[in-house]
């Protein structure tokens, strides 16, 4: 398995996260527990309001943890920052600047000379196959092919992680397939950890190292599952026995925690 | 269904600009009606006429200077309207309590016509280019500072998220995000704005200016020259047309990359 006896790169120390709501207090995350590996693919998994969101958004430094700490790299995670890259699900492009504009928006920030900007922008857009597309706008472009930006432009800053929350979501099935396909090509080319919020099941294991089934109300880890299915896998792992099986018992632990949120 | 698109076909094989035409021409056949018809030929002098008091203003030395001194008071106040509604605009957006003490003046000031402060205006600085300034500023100052405050809270927060994970500190969030994400907000608010100010003429130079479009009509109705008093306002109205007509031609080029559909 990809850097299963590597370093810990994330490590998430019981973090709570409450809300004050008018209906009193609403505990998001009741006390989170986890070490990602280096070069580990997590795929979190939970009913809406499990807050796998809120887990993501605190390790991106979006929010802050009610108590306990994420560190990353040795460091605790206060506010932002690059090492942590984020894809969203609504894309997030700058609609006023071109593709080439958007992948080098950190860059930018970060004082890159022209020439390096251009050369690294170049790389991240071939990366996700929009060469043709580099001096676009948003508007011109298909769902899919935002969301390829959104991902060169992450990778464009070099994170040691990146953080994404069901960056697939909004996409049509096919597009969705094609983009899971790309985007696990690109994780062993590239080895970063990825940490990749989702609601579907079949994506989650064609995806990751281990799959993290959240509960919820309050939000917590439920069971950690090894995902066994050796690489390169693709669309077509998605019939093998051990897929199905594999499957087959996610979805009834999954299930279980829709029925409880029925309740 | 046939027949539909037939209409549609020929509708769309005539250029824009022949629309244009066959608009003035349709336009000037019922001004010449209305200039037949007894009970309406009074108000509407027909087209020669009108035309011809062109020369008659010019030779009694007031139509330039007319619409030179109103182009001034109708710049003037929209400028320090303009510079003065951005900075209050966003600190309405940006500190809540800023938002609630000044939102209730501005809703409470918009809807009362400007020519009924109009007196107490003059009480207060005296007659002359001032007063006329200060409407056209107050008229202008409201109306955009709603319109750009729209703007600023309407920035897409994900967008703002997605600038921060990029590295972005709190001042590179304004110049590279808030501010061109308000950018098709402040030119609608500069659009609305001059309309705002030309409306507001009238009232501007009710105040005992000397000169001035709305000042020359209320003149020329006391002698009872329709046909001058109709020129005057067609003027007004031309000038309205090509004020949108150039900020069209500036938004098309700044905000290009904003999607919307079609018209």
């Amino acid at each position: 398995m990809a850097g299963k006896e590597g370093n810990i790169k994330v490590s998430i120390r019981n973090v709570v996260k409450k809300y004050d709501t008018r209906n009193g207090e609403m505990i998001a995350l009741n006390g989170a527990n986890l070490d990602i590996m280096e070069n580990e693919f997590i795929c979190v998994i939970g009913p809406s309001g499990c807050g796998k969101s809120t887990l993501l958004n605190i390790i991106a430094g979006l929010l802050e943890p009610t108590s306990g700490e994420v560190i990353v790299d040795g460091h605790k995670v206060e506010g932002t920052g690059v090492d942590r890259g984020v894809v969203f699900q609504q894309y997030a492009l700058f609609p006023w600047l071109t593709v080439k504009k958007n992948v080098q928006f950190g860059l930018k920030l970060q004082g890159k000379s022209q020439t390096e900007m251009d050369a690294i922008a170049e790389k991240y857009i071939k990366m996700v196959g929009l060469e043709k597309f580099i001096d676009s706008y948003p508007k011109e472009l298909s769902g899919g092919m935002k969301q390829r930006v959104a991902i060169a432009r992450a990778y464009a800053v070099n994170p040691s992680v990146l953080l994404m929350d069901e960056p697939f979501g909004a996409l049509d099935a096919q597009t969705r397939t094609q983009l899971q396909t790309e985007l696990l090509k690109t994780w062993q080319e590239e080895n970063k950890t990825c940490f990749f919020v989702t609601h579907d099941i079949e994506e989650a294991i064609v995806l990751a190292s281990r799959v993290v089934i959240m509960s919820a109300r309050p939000g917590r880890i439920k069971e950690i599952i090894d995902i066994d299915i050796p690489h390169p896998r693709d669309q077509a792992t998605k019939m093998s026995p051990r897929f199905v099986e594999l499957k087959n018992y996610i979805w009834s632990q999954v299930y279980q925690e829709y029925l409880e949120v029925q309740k | 269904m046939g027949k539909k698109s037939k209409g549609a076909d020929f509708v769309g094989k005539i250029p824009k600009g022949v629309w244009l035409l066959i608009s003035l021409v349709v336009a000037l056949i019922l001004w010449t009606v209305l200039s037949i018809i007894p009970s309406t030929s009074r108000c509407f002098p027909n087209a020669i006429k009108v035309i011809g008091s062109i020369q008659t203003m010019v030779s009694r030395g007031l139509l330039f200077k007319d619409i030179g001194s109103s182009l001034i008071s109708v710049l003037l106040g929209f400028l320090i309207g303009f510079v003065t509604a951005v900075p209050v605009a966003f600190l309405m957006a940006w500190y809540r309590p800023v938002r609630f003490i000044i939102e209730p003046w501005i809703q409470f000031i918009r809807n009362i016509p400007p020519l009924a402060y109009v007196p107490l205006v003059v009480i207060g600085v005296g007659v002359g280019r001032t007063p006329q300034v200060i409407v056209i500023w107050l008229a202008t100052f409201l109306t955009m500072t709603v319109t750009i405050f729209q703007g600023v809270i309407n920035v897409d927060e994900t967008l703002i998220k997605a600038a921060r994970v990029l590295g972005a500190k709190d001042s590179d969030l304004f110049v590279k995000v808030i501010f061109p994400a308000t950018t098709p907000f402040i030119i609608t608010a500069i659009r609305l704005g001059i309309s705002t100010a030309l409306t507001t003429l009238i009232a501007a130079e009710s105040t005992g200016a000397v000169a001035g479009l709305g000042m020359r009509i209320k003149a020329l109705s006391n002698s009872y020259e329709t046909t001058p008093m109709l020129l005057y306002i067609i003027i007004i109205g031309i000038i309205g047309m090509l004020a949108e007509k150039i900020l069209k031609y500036f938004e098309r080029k700044l905000t290009g990359w904003q999607e919307k559909r079609e018209i």
